[in-house]
């Protein structure tokens, strides 16, 4: 590990793994001598929040970093490792305590057109929450709050009446965070929540989910592999790759000083109008099958830089001035 | 391939086992076999004799396997009604009900293909709406009306049929036919008509539907631009590849008509297996009901077996995941 | 969506003058079975008013037909129109309630089949392939079979209808079991499912309030194809004389009934009971096959 967190942290990652068995029926492994195969979605991720503060996981499609997303909030149990949630670990609290820290913590989904039970009207939606946290007593109670709710987040109390097909996009994540807000938490979790949505309403969703920070002291883990939108919301930034993090930062000297060579090959994917001046190394290859990744740093068959030790030995993040790296090269002072 | 053999080898069993179970649970628990066999005026010494003697103070699963091992040797017990052994009764049985099933489904196939090829090629012509409207007819009616309505024209009206038995029939070594006899294959007619008429119409729409399939692919229209006649086109190339889901429709549809003998067996007085099943239910006659039960599992899981299998060779796209009607 | 679908569906309906037509005609059946204490002429159960002397009346169209019996009376005496719409109502009654009980214990093991998946899935399934196997009539026979086995000989009659809709019921869960098995499998991974689960809304409320509702487009084509298949079901078993006992006679008991006095040219007794079943169910299956078109564009 490359540091030790303390538990005044808001909210802790500690080497969390999450490994799916995805072998063949026992049967057809008997005859045809196969393997178990584990896919390790996430592989020993670590990193700690502070209170009221953003922080962006990005990386590309299949990084894991929406399993990280659901194991943060307990929809997933850790193979090993664990989550903490102020102090506490979810997983091991009595019911009623969960309860309690579940209240405290909510999401925010990818598809808007997934995350709304198309049959229930939107103020049952968005009372749902408050249902199950018994968070307000009685008809007249429950409808002022998720009115208010509504228009929190931009919307008309009238609409809780509608259903969810009856808005657009950016309306349906409207009513997402209002669901999430409902119970009153203080951590969301956001798993991609602009990337289904037109490039015009992605900006106000942001907007609103920042102005909504500001009011109400919201911390935030962001997920996205938009790195135009991290860079608008996050205070922190930690690139994933084939289940591990490579590099977490500051969003500033992580978009300014990139030091992992996957995170440089990320930076130099967006077009960047301005030209920054930094060269661009083209930097071709796919992502390795995540079923049999390549052994020693994961990046390596990418990699410009690597040599015999980044082929055999797993880098570990260390602190290299203002970032946390996880790279050989780095450490060796060969970038 | 192999792990695909095994496994369905091994459902199969697990298929029989489980129906073994119940047939055995039925045997056991539906009521008491002792009290069954014995007179009002055995003693409790001589039934706790019998009771003894029949095993049925052991543990559950030496019954049980006692069970299996027994219908192994297809030995299923006496019958409570008739105090005879239950395979002879089946057995005895067996041949008028295997003729009929097999005769409809010859006579299914024999009309249901031509009826599917005729309503796939001229699927606008009068006589295919016909065909189409007496179809709709043929599921919806359930089957003993069909068999009445049969008796009532031909055998009450005009006269012409027998409405009951199975005519004559020539004991061949223990196999009784029908099918030497006059009297034997007029008897046959109608329920073989009555029996195959639910899978002549699931054939006749099944060829329909593969042929307009079939003559709407590329081939087809290359097999005609290759100035190919009508006929090479249609029955050379568009029929036989109808073929194969037909004929594993009809293997299928083998058990079904199997069960649904017992409806025309009993419409016709036939003296087969399903009516020997009626028979049991209605007096409650347990050991008929188990072994009948078992036979039927057997032939069915042979069957499913067979064609899946079969699938698996012809058409390796085709994995499973067939559902029969109900 | 709904009431956008609902407008698809009217006009879907009313373009099809068949359905129209076998929906009016099944409604019209339904509704006259329902109503036969007040719409009959007689009641074919009050024994004090039968007549043995009335007994084999032929149609009133025929040479000794009575105009009091419109298409003339069974061996009882009883009025035959009479019968048959109180012998609808039993057939209806039995096929409504057997569909219910096919529904729930269906759905109810499809929901848990695919939302608990692993082990519970694996068995729960593996009986629907092995009821799958076997034809519908067959299961009913030997649920039906086993049923009498284990009541009282003596009660045997008064509980004739509860043992029919058990069998038949029985033997028609798996079609909706599997249908909303495989909904469900696709809803659980919805994200709305996931944010049920996020606030600690239980299993069981999770199937019922969020997953259900989204699983019942199929299940109501279903019922209503099965709705047919159970009534043919119940005529079959009181026609075979297993079913309803001949003192509170449904359709397939009259059918029965009537097959005994075929031969002596008393045709009325089984054919009219014969073409009122047969014509409800043909408009029943006409009903749930355009249904089945109207909400899946994509079979036609």
């Amino acid at each position: 590990m490359p540091s030790t967190r303390s538990s005044a942290d808001f909210v802790a990652a500690e080497a969390v793994a999450r490994h799916f068995d995805v072998s063949k029926p026992w049967l057809a492994r008997a005859i045809e001598r196969s393997p178990r195969v584990f896919l390790k979605a996430v592989d020993g991720v670590s990193f700690a929040m502070a209170k009221g503060e953003t922080l962006a996981l990005v990386g590309e499609s299949g990084c894991g970093k929406s399993t990280v997303a659901r194991l943060v909030v307990g929809l997933y149990r850790p193979t090993s490792g664990r989550v903490l949630f102020d102090g506490l670990e979810l997983a091991g609290l009595p019911a009623a305590e969960r309860a309690r820290s579940r209240r405290r913590m909510q999401m925010i989904f990818q598809d808007p057109y997934a995350s709304l039970n198309p049959r229930w009207r939107v103020r049952d939606i968005v009372a749902e929450p408050l249902r199950a946290f018994g968070l307000a007593s009685g008809r007249a109670e429950l409808a002022e709050r998720v009115g208010a709710l509504l228009v929190q987040v931009g919307l008309s109390p009238a609409d809780g009446e509608k259903y969810p097909h009856e808005f657009s996009g950016g309306q349906r994540q409207r009513i997402s965070i209002a669901r999430a807000l409902s119970s009153n938490p203080e951590f969301l979790v956001c798993d991609e929540p602009t990337s289904a949505l037109d490039v015009s309403v992605q900006a106000q969703i942001l907007n609103l989910m920042r102005d909504l920070q500001e009011q109400l002291g919201l911390t935030y883990l962001f997920i996205s592999h938009n790195l135009a939108a991290v860079r608008h919301i996050s205070d922190r930034v930690g690139v994933m790759y084939l289940g591990r993090i490579v590099e977490i930062a500051d969003s500033g000297t992580l978009f300014s000083q990139p030091r992992h060579p996957y995170t440089q090959m990320l930076l130099d994917a967006i077009p960047d109008l301005a030209m920054s001046g930094r060269e661009r190394e083209p930097m071709g290859g796919e992502v390795p099958n995540p079923l049999d990744p390549p052994a020693g740093c994961h990046f390596h068959p990418r990699c410009p830089f690597a040599n015999d030790r980044c082929r055999a030995e797993t880098p570990a993040l260390k602190q290299y001035g203002p970032a946390e790296t996880a790279c050989h090269a780095v450490e060796e002072g060969r970038i | 391939m192999i792990a695909f053999t095994l496994r369905r080898l091994v459902q199969s069993l697990v298929v029989i086992l489980f129906v073994a179970l119940i047939a055995f649970s039925m045997f056991r628990f539906v009521g008491d076999p002792v009290h069954q066999m014995v007179g009002i005026e055995t003693t409790l010494e001589e039934r706790e004799a019998l009771r003894e003697r029949l095993g049925l103070n052991d543990p559950f699963h030496v019954q049980f396997a006692r069970y299996i091992a027994n219908a192994a040797r297809l030995d299923f017990g006496v019958s409570y009604q008739h105090k005879k052994p239950v395979t002879e009764m089946i057995g005895a049985r067996f041949p008028a009900t295997f003729e009929l099933a097999m005769v409809s489904a010859l006579l299914a196939l024999a009309v249901g293909v031509p009826m599917g090829v005729f309503t796939g090629l001229y699927r606008d012509s009068l006589l295919s709406k016909v065909f189409m409207a007496v179809s709709l007819a043929g599921i919806s009616l359930p089957t003993f009306l069909i068999g009445i309505l049969l008796i009532f024209i031909f055998s009450v009206t005009l006269g012409v049929m027998p409405s009951f038995g199975r005519g004559e029939t020539v004991d061949l070594g223990g196999w009784t036919t029908g099918l030497l006899t006059g009297s034997g294959l007029q008897a046959l007619v109608m329920p073989a008509v009555t029996l195959g008429l639910f899978q002549m119409t699931l054939i006749m729409r099944l060829v329909r539907s593969e042929m307009l399939e079939v003559l709407r692919t590329d081939y087809i229209k290359f097999a005609r631009a290759r100035g190919l006649s009508n006929r090479a086109v249609h029955f050379g190339h568009a029929l036989k590849n109808t073929l194969v889901p037909v004929i594993t429709i009809t293997g299928l549809q083998l058990g079904g008509i199997i069960a649904f003998a017992i409806i025309t067996e009993t419409v016709f007085q036939w003296p087969g297996m399903g009516l020997l099943f009626l028979q049991s239910i209605q007096t409650v006659d347990i050991p008929i009901m188990a072994a009948y039960l078992m036979l039927i599992a057997f032939l069915f899981v042979a069957i499913n077996l067979a064609v899946d299998l079969l699938y698996y060779v012809v058409d390796p796209r085709l994995r499973l995941d067939r559902g029969a009607a109900w | 969506m709904r009431a956008w679908r609902d407008s698809d569906l009217w006009y879907s309906f009313t373009r099809s003058r068949i359905t129209v037509a076998a929906a009016s005609i099944a409604g019209v059946m339904i509704l006259a079975a329902f109503l036969a204490p007040l719409i009959a002429p007689h009641n074919p159960f009050d024994l004090a008013s039968l007549d043995l002397l009335d007994a084999h009346i032929p149609p009133v169209w025929s040479e000794d037909g009575e105009t009091r019996f419109l298409i003339g009376t069974d061996d009882q005496g009883r009025d035959l129109l009479s019968a048959i719409l109180y012998g609808a109502r039993i057939s209806i009654g039995v096929g409504i309630a057997s569909v219910l009980l096919s529904l729930v214990l269906g759905v109810g093991l499809g929901l848990v089949s695919g939302y608990a998946g692993g082990r519970i899935d694996a068995f729960i399934m593996r009986v629907a392939d092995i009821q799958l196997s076997f034809p519908a009539i067959l299961i009913a026979l030997l649920v039906n079979g086993v049923l009498r086995g284990i009541l009282p000989s003596e009660r045997q009659d008064e509980l004739a209808i509860y043992v029919l809709v058990l069998s038949i019921g029985i033997s028609g869960w798996v079609q909706y079991a599997r249908t909303v098995r495989g909904s469900t499998l696709v809803e659980k991974n919805k994200e709305y499912v996931q944010a049920a689960r996020l606030i600690g809304i239980s299993p069981a409320s999770i199937m019922l309030r969020h997953i259900l509702p989204n699983a019942m487009g199929p299940v109501l084509v279903i019922a209503t194809i099965h709705l047919a298949v159970a009534v043919i079901t119940e005529a079959t078993l009181s026609f075979l004389g297993i079913g309803v006992p001949p003192t509170e006679p449904s359709l397939g008991t009259l059918i029965r009934i009537g097959n005994d006095f075929l031969f002596s040219g008393e045709w009325w007794v089984t054919i009219f009971p014969g073409v009122t079943l047969a014509v409800l169910v043909l408009s029943v299956n006409l009903l749930g096959d355009w249904l089945r078109d109207a909400l899946n564009p994509k079979l036609r």
